[in-house]
């Protein structure tokens, strides 16, 4: 078979991405038909801005999700075939017919002989599970510790303050080295960071539920005890493994494994966005505090908790959503660089940050293993910029 | 004023007590000292002689003595092994054990030595910075001077098509990260798969003669990342003081707008970013790793990764230390400037 020319490379690309393709025009012509009645979001489809970046970020998204089904990828990302080590994009994989394999390397194929291809698609859905994940994670930490601290001030913001300006003048890559260094791991020091870090939702969400509700006791407890539940199970799920230094409860009652790697590049992440998340809830909170209906709620009698977090958090939201976005994409880079550095995910992973650092090594006489994800990386970052742009513009307007 | 200097300098020395301390915590963490062991000794030590090899070279001391020793607080720990040679923290080769000084920290001025250079590494230090600030010293010529006039030429007609244009530029360079940016350079402009091969992919020879064949790719991969930030936030400013009054009365009055922009807004517009520029240190210290490990040029960066995968535990702190200091200096720097450019805002 005589390899592909760069149009039928395109082509049948473009062909195995069909899946997405269709979900990202439902998705489309959804949210146009009922854009008047969705609020910001669906604002955002009045902005050709935040439309372009919204499609680049769900085109992963989808990505990742089908991928993680097998549906786009065309061959195992992990299986060798060794005739096709460095071949360029659009190489035919000899002998594919008998065994049932795709019959072309689309992407070429990389130095261990994988194809470029399926790594990229598997590569997305590492970063779509970790990224949304741990920014939201950070946020959690970052409002529960922000809002008191800028709306008490005083010793209290002194000292969280301190302790935020700590952590950011670390340098974050050598942070990355003191933490995801398999001795770490084995000391235990990720898993007690995790206990301590995942523990910020359920305290959110406790505090959010019981200032609204705390005066009607009949609905509040049976709501308290139901969300808790869930939350505190899934929490314990999470942080408790078993043969690790954490083991709470037994394996039986564990819902799911995280692997040790994903939950340290996890924890370490959530630790290094969540100072300055941090810092910017503490600058809206002090500047919110100052309006006239925190003032009113003052006067009605109304709890701190509740002026906190349904008086300020609110109105606080335009900021915080289009941060939300810009550092969903930092994650995505920080990922990167833990892979670019060979922290933390396991070697074979085919996560972008890893894939490039494979490549890099032979980038003087082979592009494609290299490029491929830095390109994937590129645009996802770029969507969510774009998409954090369009919300910005957006919100403004109104 | 004065005091303001004296109370963020109090707080800087906290942050890096504080800092240099979590370092050091980790550092000598059991099982990362046994790494270190038995890369420095040979990997196939038992338990016990890495005990014993722990033991002699005063690891195995309580964390706060043996921190107290490397801040130059306490005396430097002298052992004497079983075969009757004696190491001390402050004995040397070349130094009899009689003649070496009881207190040897980062008080005195001394390092301490690394195991992976083998070398003192206030030397290494030393050498490295200057690697890396001759990196920085480019990085800041080109990315400023280019931040400065694409952020001016967008935001002084906001909405424009040159707006529009440079804008999605300068969010492009800050979707890209380093590894990425640098690693599409190399392919495009010094691949023989592309076949360009105007610059080359590797400095390490700049270290010694950097001319712009060598040092131009690194250069730029840097500058591209912080650029387009200080790019958003020049246009921000200019776009907030192109619609301010007084900018309207100069219009009003007849003056042709290049020269409102040169002489009325610009003075005003660059505020801002300055303060930006300084707080980019931090982060370009980031993309100096990124770049240093990328393109092999054997700078602070580079150090930092040797240190930190090999477990060297004093050039890491050396490492921790001076990275710590430029980045709360460049804070100290940029809140000063704030206010002597900006009249209206005081410290106290």
């Amino acid at each position: 078979m005589d390899p592909l020319s760069w149009g039928e490379i395109i082509l049948r690309v473009l062909a195995q991405f069909t899946p997405v393709w269709i979900s990202l025009v439902l998705l489309f012509v959804v949210s146009m038909l009922f854009k008047r009645r969705l609020g910001l979001y669906g604002k955002l489809f009045d902005s050709v801005i935040g439309m372009i970046g919204f499609a680049l970020v769900m085109f992963w998204v989808f990505t990742g999700i089908y991928g993680a089904f097998d549906l786009i990828v065309t061959h195992d990302p992990l299986s060798q075939i060794s005739a096709m080590k460095n071949k360029p994009p659009g190489t035919p994989v000899p002998g594919a017919a008998e065994e049932g394999l795709y019959p072309y390397y689309l992407f070429g194929g990389d130095n261990l002989a994988r194809d470029v291809f399926s790594r990229m698609i598997k590569g997305s859905w590492v970063v779509v599970q970790i990224a949304p994940l741990a920014t939201l994670f950070a946020f959690m930490v970052g409002i529960t510790l922000g809002l008191p601290a800028g709306y008490f001030g005083g010793r209290l913001d002194t000292f969280l303050s301190f302790l935020a300006n700590l952590i950011l003048a670390f340098p974050v890559i050598l942070l990355f080295y003191l933490l995801v260094t398999p001795e770490i791991v084995a000391t235990g020091i990720p898993n007690y960071m995790a206990t301590f870090l995942f523990i910020f939702p359920i305290v959110f969400a406790a505090v959010l539920l019981n200032s609204r509700y705390h005066t009607r006791p009949r609905l509040r407890t049976p709501l308290l005890i139901g969300v808790l539940g869930v939350l505190g199970w899934l929490y314990l799920s999470l942080i408790s493994e078993v043969g690790s230094k954490v083991h709470v409860i037994p394996g039986f009652a564990d819902l799911f494994d995280v692997p040790s790697g994903i939950l340290v590049v996890f924890v370490s992440v959530v630790f290094v966005n969540s100072p300055t998340v941090f810092r910017i809830v503490r600058g809206l909170a002090m500047d919110i505090k100052t309006r006239d209906y925190v003032a009113a709620a003052q006067t009605r009698g109304e709890g701190t908790w509740y002026i906190m977090l349904w008086e300020i958090l609110p109105n606080a939201r335009g900021p915080l959503i289009v941060d939300f976005c810009l550092r969903i994409g930092y994650t995505t880079i920080l990922l990167g660089t833990l892979g670019f550095f060979g922290l933390g995910l396991p070697p074979e992973s085919p996560d972008w940050g890893t894939t490039i650092n494979d490549g890099r090594r032979l980038l003087q006489i082979y592009l494609h293993p290299a490029i491929v994800p830095a390109l994937s990386l590129l645009s996802l970052v770029l969507g969510l910029n774009l998409l954090a742009d369009g919300l910005r513009e957006e919100s403004l307007k109104d | 004023m004065g005091l303001f200097i004296l109370r963020r300098s109090g707080i800087m020395i906290i942050t890096a007590l504080c800092l240099t301390f979590i370092v050091f915590f980790l550092t000598n963490l059991y099982p990362n000292l046994e790494k270190l062991a038995k890369t420095q000794g040979n990997f196939r030590m038992s338990e016990e002689e890495v005990a014993s090899w722990l033991d002699n070279r005063g690891y195995t001391q309580p964390l706060l003595t043996k921190y107290g020793q490397w801040l130059g607080v306490l005396p430097g720990y002298v052992i004497e092994s079983d075969s009757g040679d004696v190491r001390g923290k402050c004995i040397r080769d070349g130094i009899a054990p009689e003649e070496a000084p009881t207190y040897c920290g980062i008080l005195q001025g001394d390092w301490g030595y690394s195991t992976v250079f083998q070398e003192s590494a206030g030397e290494i230090i030393g050498t490295r910075l200057g690697l890396t600030g001759k990196l920085m010293f480019w990085v800041m010529v080109l990315m400023v001077p280019s931040a400065l006039i694409l952020g001016v030429l967008a935001g002084m007609r906001e909405g424009s098509r040159t707006d529009r244009a440079l804008s999605t530029v300068a969010i492009t360079t800050t979707a890209t990260p380093e590894y990425v940016s640098g690693v599409i350079l190399i392919a495009v402009f010094a691949s023989s798969a592309v076949g360009l091969k105007w610059f080359k992919g590797t400095a390490t020879s700049a270290m010694e003669s950097a001319n712009f064949e060598n040092f131009f790719l690194p250069v730029l991969t840097i500058a591209l990342y912080g650029m387009g930030y200080i790019a958003r936030m020049t246009r921000a400013s200019m776009a907030e003081v192109m619609t301010a009054q007084y900018i309207r009365t100069a219009r009003l009055k007849g003056v042709s707008f290049p020269n409102i922009v040169v002489k009325h807004a610009l003075r005003n517009a660059l505020i801002a970013p300055f303060t930006v520029i300084m707080l980019q240190f931090p982060w370009l210290l980031n993309g100096v790793v990124i770049v240093e490990t990328l393109f092999n040029y054997k700078g602070f960066g580079w150090t930092l990764v040797q240190a930190a995968g090999n477990n060297d535990i004093e050039l890491l702190l050396g490492v921790s230390v001076v990275s710590v200091i430029v980045v709360l200096v460049t804070q100290l720097i940029s809140d000063i400037g704030y206010v002597y450019l900006n009249p209206r805002i005081s410290v106290s």
